[in-house]
């Protein structure tokens, strides 16, 4: 090319020029919305801490709630968190080895058709809403056994389910193939090869869906309100019985003439905010991890 | 190597400069003497509805090195993995035609893959050492098929037996994705001899590996084929040369519309395929004039 065609590019040139201001004011348009989310995280979580942050001490996370408290005495939602905690604990025993086995059913045996089925099953589970599960395990197991922390995790497990299996499948995918050829060519049956070098290779994409479901079922309240609401004062931890939980704690002292309980409620949904915080960042943490271990072993 | 070298066969001229046979081998005993590990009968495989092999018929021979040869795409890892139904896996494959491993037939449904492949080991193209110890790569194995009695001494014989206990003895412990690509190749190599196959297959197992860890592999070959019967897949011809006693050759045939498929043209002792091939397009190939 010569330099008489070079001067082109100095010459101004409109064109180029309002396709430099375009491309500017889509950066722009692309960044706007970009800190508008954070932005409305920020503002969430602002908000809740500085209504909550006058109820959150030590009382409130280690007394429990009173039913006729007078108002000199110090009480918190230790009950609720204990009560979260254990319902939370029971979906995520229900739903994790379920979850884990229908992803190894979808990934290392079954034939496509039904993978595909199962697949879209649970696309279709997790965007059941969730009122319409608690509905579901109110007819299944409330009605004839009343309510319980049983028939709340249940709940909460259905809910925890697809997303626990499909992250399992997304991980499982990611092993190579040569893996489980090496596993089978010493003549390893298949459930070895799955148990003993697929599985053992996605414990930590298995733990990141299953933290992420934990962190998203843990704020869930419509499921609980059928199956795990009608409480009872004091601590207890008999999973047979309901027990109070976080999510509907803050729905109930929300409810309340008293301006404390505003507060508490506050509080308690602060609390919620950055347990589900802590838990996702761990999750990603884990996931990071466990994409660079596969990544090494499939290089 | 030098001293294969020294003893390279000398052989027409127009070959030789196209293919440096080097070769350290004992005339074969003749093919009746030789006892049979799998007798191949019109052997098909199907992929869906494209056939990737049609009518192989050949035998493979007790502790003698067996290379496939041919180009790209003539079904040699196809043939291979039917040996130790590997294709099983493979959802849309079927076959035709009989393997007999040892005079049993083990291509039939009511065959078990798994003890098949218990006897039947495999070596594969890239090196897949499980993400596990150097120690535990070869044990988990050995674990596996309920060879628990002297553990360590059988890691320690089938990593010497695969010339790579010396580089590793140290550090048994650490992980077996830190080696060397040789090196892991070596390790899933003693991984696969550690639970004593009678047959081990290869899969050109040297074809991402640098010429030092292939000369490493190919002795290996020279010294454990006493104990086992090798097949090898290789598109390195000079590698077929130098390793195998008996050399296959696949080609490609085309059909009327189109199609494509994998046959066997020539199946001989290695010296009468490199030096004296009796079909022409086995010469166009081994020469270099195809492929």
């Amino acid at each position: 090319m010569s330099a008489a065609d070079l001067s082109v590019l100095q010459r101004p040139n409109d064109r180029l020029r309002r396709r430099r201001l375009v491309n500017r004011g889509m950066e722009l348009v692309a960044w706007l919305t970009a800190a508008l989310a954070v932005l409305i995280l920020g503002v969430v979580v602002f908000s809740v801490a500085r209504r909550g942050w006058s109820a959150l001490n030590l009382d409130f996370l280690t007394k429990s709630q009173l039913q006729f408290a007078p108002p000199n005495v110090k009480q918190g939602l230790a009950n609720a968190f204990i009560g979260t905690f254990i319902v939370v604990g029971i979906a995520t025993l229900m739903a994790l080895p379920f979850g884990i086995l229908i992803a190894i059913y979808v990934n290392e045996y079954a034939p496509k058709a039904i993978r595909s089925v199962v697949s879209l099953t649970l696309d279709v589970l997790a965007g059941v809403p969730a009122i319409v599960i608690g509905f579901f395990v109110f007819g299944l197991i409330v009605i004839s056994h009343g309510q319980s922390a049983y028939a709340g995790g249940f709940a909460l497990a259905v809910l925890m389910l697809p997303l626990v299996a499909r992250s399992t499948i997304e991980v499982l995918a990611l092993v190579p193939d040569s893996l489980r050829e090496a596993a089978l060519g010493v003549g390893a049956p298949r459930w070895r090869t799955t148990l003993g070098v697929v599985l053992p290779q996605t414990i930590g994409g298995v733990l990141t869906g299953a933290t992420l479901a934990v962190a998203r079922v843990a704020g869930e309240t419509a499921p609980l309100l059928f199956t795990c609401s009608l409480v009872a004062t004091g601590t207890h931890v008999d999973p047979s019985k309901p027990l109070q939980t976080v999510p509907l704690a803050i729905y109930q002292l929300s409810d309340s003439p008293e301006p404390a309980d505003h507060a508490r409620a506050w509080a308690a949904a602060l609390v919620l905010i950055l347990f589900i915080l802590v838990v996702s960042l761990t999750a990603r943490w884990l996931a990071t991890r466990s994409r660079r271990k596969i990544a090494q072993a499939s290089r | 190597m030098s001293q294969m070298r020294e003893e390279s066969v000398s052989v027409s001229s127009t070959i030789e400069q196209a293919v440096r046979v080097e070769t350290k081998r004992q005339p074969l005993p003749p093919r009746e003497r030789l006892e049979q590990v799998f007798d191949i009968q019109d052997l098909t495989a199907i992929y869906g509805s494209k056939p990737a092999l049609k009518d192989v018929s050949m035998e493979v021979y007790k502790n003698l090195v067996t290379a496939i040869i041919g180009p790209s795409g003539c079904g040699k890892s196809t043939y291979i993995r039917c040996f130790n139904r590997m294709n099983d896996l493979v959802p849309s494959f079927r076959q035709t035609g009989t393997i007999r491993y040892h005079g049993q037939d083990i291509s039939g449904k009511d065959v078990d893959p798994v003890s098949v492949r218990r006897t039947i080991g495999m070596v594969f193209q890239r090196p897949n050492p499980f993400p596990k110890s150097i120690h535990d790569n070869v044990a988990w194995g050995l674990k596996v098929l309920g060879m628990k009695d002297n553990l360590s001494e059988r890691v320690e014989k089938a990593l010497t037996q695969a010339a790579l206990w010396d580089e590793v003895k140290d550090r048994l412990k650490a992980s077996a994705l830190g080696l060397s690509g040789g090196q892991q190749q070596r390790l899933c190599i003693a991984r696969a001899i550690a639970v004593e196959p009678d047959v081990v297959l290869m899969d050109e197992p040297a074809s991402s590996l640098d010429p030092i860890a292939t000369q490493k592999i190919e002795q290996l070959l020279h010294e454990l084929k006493s104990e086992y019967s090798f097949v090898i897949v290789t598109h390195n011809m000079q590698q077929a040369a130098r390793v195998a006693d008996m050399t296959a050759f696949f080609s490609i045939s085309r059909g009327e519309e189109g199609e494509r498929w994998g046959e066997l043209i020539e199946y001989d002792d290695t010296e009468k395929i490199f030096t004296a091939p009796s079909d022409k397009r086995t010469e166009d190939y081994v020469t270099g004039r195809f492929g």
